[in-house]
Order: C-alpha cells, then structure tokens, then sequence
C-alpha cells in the first residue's frame, strides 16, 4: 500500500485538517515511511495466530453503576481554547 | 394511496434508546437528564489524554435484559471498537461502540398489522455505545456551543433487518419497542426528549422485485407518528424519482416537522469513512450463561406474557388484553385485581371505564389513584352479590370512594343509602304492598295474563326506592302469586 495525494486529501477531509500544496507532499512521504517502518512485520508469517488487542488477559474489568462528581463546570471548561461560564465554544458546524 | 397498487415500501428501523444508568457507560458521572450544561462531566467524558474508560456493569444487565425480552442470542465476548469521526460534540474524536460482536444477535419483535394479523419483525443486533454531546448552532453568530452532559451516556442500539412493509408497520414496531422497554425500565422511551430515537432505512421497489431498491436513511423524527409521516412521504418521493426516470441519491435526509417532508443532510458520495477498529482501553467482557440465567430470574412480566395471561387463563378478549397491557401500571394494578376477584370481565371493565375516565379527567397517573385493587374488589363483589347495581356503583359510590378511600366500600355504599334490598322481610312487605294495590291484576294474572309481572315489579321498585333486587323481587312476586 502507498499513500498517494488522494488518500492524503480523504484522511485530511475526516480530520477537518487542510494542507497546502508542500504541506501535503511532506505529509504523504511521512505516512509512507510510517507504513514502510510497519510493513517490516509482513517479513514473519502470522497465518496461525490470533490479532493482539489487548496488553494483557484482563476480562470483565467493571465498576457498578454510581455517580462520583470528579470535576466542577469551571474545572472541566478551564483548559479549552474558547468557552464561556457555561459552553465550551467552537467553530460554527453548520448553519 | 394509489401508488401502493404498484411499488411497496422497504423499511429497516434502527432504534438507539438512552439507558436509565445513574452514571455514563464508561466514566461515573450522572447521566442524569436537564442539569445546567456541562455539569456532568470528567476528564474521561472531556476525552483528556491518559485517561482510561471504566464500563458500567448496569448497561450489561440492561442490553441483557433486552435481548432475553426479544428472544435474541446474547454473544459470550463482547468486545468495544472505536467509531472515529471528527465533531465538536465527540471529544475523544470516537465513539465506543461494538462492532464485530453485539451483545444480542437475531430475536426480534412482534407486532399486530391492520389487517388484524401478527407479523414477527426480525432483529439484525442490539450493541451497546455512548451518546455524543450536545452543539448548538443557533444561540451565536461565531461560535456553536456545546454542552457535553450528554457525552458518554449508555446508549443500546437495536437494527431491524429490513422487513417492515408499510408506516404503519414501522408505528406498530415502535409502539412495541416503547412498550417493552418501559416494562423493562431500561429507558423511558421518550421521543420528544430524545431519549429514544429512530433512524429509518427506506426504500422502494415494485411489487415482486427481489433486489431492493436504493436507500435512504431519515434522521431527526421525534415522535412515532412523525416516523410514519417520513415514510409515507419518502415512498412518494422516491416512486416520483423513479417514474420520471432520475436515480435515488444514497443519502442522509432529516424530517421536517413542520410540512411533513425531507429533505438532504449530506449525500453519501462523501460518506463518512468511520475507520473501526478495536479498542485497547476496554478488556472484553464475558457474559456467562449463569449470568444470563441471574439477569432472567429478575426479569419483570412482559407484555406478550400479560396478554396471553389475560386472554388465556382470565378468558378476557384480545382487545380487552391490549388496552390493559398498553401501560404496565395498568396492567399490574389489572393482574393484582384479578388475583382478588374472579370476575375478571367486571375487573377489566371497572380498569378500562371508570378508572381510565377518572385518570384522564384529573390528568393524573395510576400511581397517584387512590383507591386500591382490593376497593374495586370490593365492588365489584356487591355488584355480584346482588346488592348494589353497576349504575350505582359507577356514578355514586365510585366517585365518593375516590374522595374517601380510608372508608369500606359496603360501609361507605349503606351510608349512601344505595344498597339493594336484599332483605327478605323487606321484600316480602314491598311485594304484599305492590300486590294489595291492583287486587283486579292479581287475579288477571293467576287466569293467565303472566305479563302483568312487570306492572308489579314497576311498583315493587317503586315503593322500595330502588333499593330492591330486582332478580330476588321477581321471584318473590312470582311465587307470592303462585300462592292461593
């Protein structure tokens, strides 16, 4: 698999990002050499085992169903970019 | 209606219902409706880095609980994946989700179709997520805001394979689906408030085709009446489409509430690639049979199982059966009467008429009605004994008793003075003082004129008020004039 400038301008497009035109040649070599470094692993052959998912063999790591307040409103919005006593505030979506 | 002659409507309903958890599926904060905004949050819920989610264990008892009730197959391993898409209101830029194994698999709903008949409506999945948070696009003129109490809320979402054949199908599936969920009490099933929506899969094709047609997803129905206007007028869109000859877009439309159309929310040309993958914060969680059997033995009735109780052991027609199923309050106020009287048929009816009536004429609910099933018992055992009639009961005592439940009803009924007169020697004087008065009657009758009967009945009535049974009267007239 290569990433070609389509593919760069898609994955872009789901991110909400944009590059210009130098920008994306720089990005579509990094994502390249990114996929070159894990293509290493097609060396071994991997027919008989199983995806690893998870780091160990935990299962049913639940908690029962209680409220613990962590954080106020202030606390929660103190570290966004844009916000007012109430709302975290963004970039208008839509209308 | 004409176009039904030739195409039919092809409809899969997905169905995504709020848990009624105290906290959020994977962090502790309440997930409790209308708090000030962004009240109930955390650093799992904000999506900060390092962070890892902790599951509920309420929302497996709930999800099921749900695939029991629908007679699905619950998956041993569950494992979340992550649903990635970029919006301001999905902090973490993903949704946990399930993917590759839902809970429940298969099962599926049973509904009654308007010609009477039943039709089983087969379930694809129900998995467990979370919620989004909130944005609000209309409050600034820069910036949308977002509120994000929202976030992280245990969500199931049910599929239906797309197998409803008509709105009126697509009610009937929801009205069910609302139902059962109230009885389980795993979500109030409120579609204004959003605590339970549906998307609606629709298409159209001929009648006989065996391909379906192209679909299009509708979005933002918040009422079930308002998911049958999208169908009714996505088929009529789309048959247009197809007769002038154009192409159905594949697209995401949203109902419009206010005309009862559709219209395009985004075509998916530009699809949203969600990219799952399995997620590594999440150990899996495994369901074992014991744990099924532990969720089954605290498993409430059903309606299905209220039904056919209803029908079945306390012989009441299937109408009856359906309204009094229609509310679980209703339905287990019904079931404890009905383990108190054995007149099941006078039950049912006190429930469906002077209760309901009362219920709707206070705006009040089952659960602020004062009188007790053992009242209406009380009833309806003087009704059978013959000591009070219907009429009576309904327009005297009925109203008193509600004003004065601490009271007996045959207490409260003598102190209204509309008991019947079952008292024999009371009887015997009405009767003797009905037949003194028409001496020339008396004898007509004992020559045969036997229709007289009611002119001395009229009198017995008469003189005692209305208090007489009027059964015991006229037996007691008849052999009073069989006597010589």
């Amino acid at each position: 698999m290569t990433i070609n400038e389509k593919l760069v301008e898609e994955l872009a497009h789901l991110s909400r990002l944009s590059f210009e035109n130098e920008a994306k040649t720089e990005m579509m070599n990094d994502m390249n050499r990114m996929l070159n470094f894990v293509e290493k692993l097609n060396e071994l052959n991997t027919d008989n085992v199983e995806p690893l998912i998870y780091m160990n063999e935990e299962f049913n790591i639940i908690r029962v169903d209680e409220v613990i307040s962590e954080i106020t409103r202030e606390e929660g919005l103190k570290n966004a970019p844009k916000r007012d006593s109430d709302y975290f505030r963004v970039p208008k979506v839509i209308g | 209606m004409i176009w039904k002659e030739h195409y039919e409507v092809v409809v899969g309903l997905e169905v995504h219902m709020q848990l009624l958890t105290k906290s959020k599926a994977y962090s502790s904060d309440s997930a409790e409706f209308g708090a000030l905004p962004n009240s109930h949050i955390s650093p799992i819920t904000l999506g900060h880095p390092g962070v890892l989610p902790r599951f509920n264990s309420k929302v497996i008892e709930y999800a099921v609980k749900l695939g029991l009730a629908c007679g699905c197959k619950i998956t041993e391993e569950n494992q979340f994946a992550r649903k990635n898409y970029f919006y301001a209101d999905l902090p973490k830029g993903y949704q946990i989700t399930q993917d590759k194994t839902p809970i429940c698999t298969g099962g599926g709903i049973k509904i009654s179709t308007d010609e009477g008949g039943e039709k089983y409506i087969n379930l694809t999945r129900i998995h467990m997520e979370e919620d989004a948070g909130k944005s609000m696009h209309d409050q600034d003129p820069y910036d949308s805001l977002v509120d994000l109490n929202r976030a992280g809320v245990a969500l199931l979402e049910m599929v239906s394979e797309p197998e409803i054949r008509s709105a009126e199908e697509a009610y009937a599936y929801l009205t069910e689906v609302r139902k059962l969920i109230r009885y389980l009490e795993i979500c109030d099933g409120n579609m204004e408030e959003g605590s339970m929506r549906c998307d609606a899969n629709i298409s159209v094709r001929k009648h006989g085709d065996t391909k379906f047609g192209d679909r299009v997803e509708v979005k933002n129905m918040n009422s079930i009446r308002n998911v049958h206007r999208a169908i009714e007028f996505e088929a009529k869109r789309q048959i247009a489409l197809i007769e002038s000859g154009e192409v159905i877009d594949q697209e995401t439309r949203s109902f419009d509430a206010v005309n009862g159309t559709t219209f395009s929310l985004r075509s998916k040309e530009k699809a949203n690639d969600y990219r799952y993958f399995p997620e590594p914060d999440l150990c899996p969680v495994i369901v074992t049979q014991e744990y099924i059997a532990g969720v089954k033995s605290t498993m409430p009735a059903l309606p299905n199982e209220l039904h056919n109780r209803f029908t079945k052991e306390f012989g009441l027609s299937e109408y009856d059966a359906s309204i009094l199923t229609d509310s679980k309050p209703i339905a287990l106020y019904f079931n404890e009467l009905a383990g108190i009287t054995k007149n099941y048929k006078a039950a049912a009816n006190w429930i469906n008429g002077p209760v309901k009536s009362y219920l709707n004429e206070q705006a009040i609910e089952l659960d602020s009605f004062p009188l007790k099933p053992s009242h209406l018992a009380g009833i309806i055992e003087m009704i059978d004994q013959d000591k009070l009639s219907f009429s009576m009961a309904s327009q005297k005592l009925f109203p008193e008793l509600v004003k004065n439940p601490e009271i007996a009803a045959p207490q409260l009924a003598a102190s209204l003075n509309i008991l019947q007169e079952d008292n024999s020697d009371m009887l015997l004087k009405w009767t003797q003082e009905a037949l003194s008065k028409f001496p020339d009657k008396v004898n007509e009758y004992k020559s045969g004129k036997h229709g007289l009967i009611g002119l001395f009945m009229g009198e017995v009535m008469k003189i005692s008020q209305g208090k007489a049974d009027p059964k015991k009267a006229n037996q007691m007239l008849r052999d009073e004039l069989s006597k010589n």
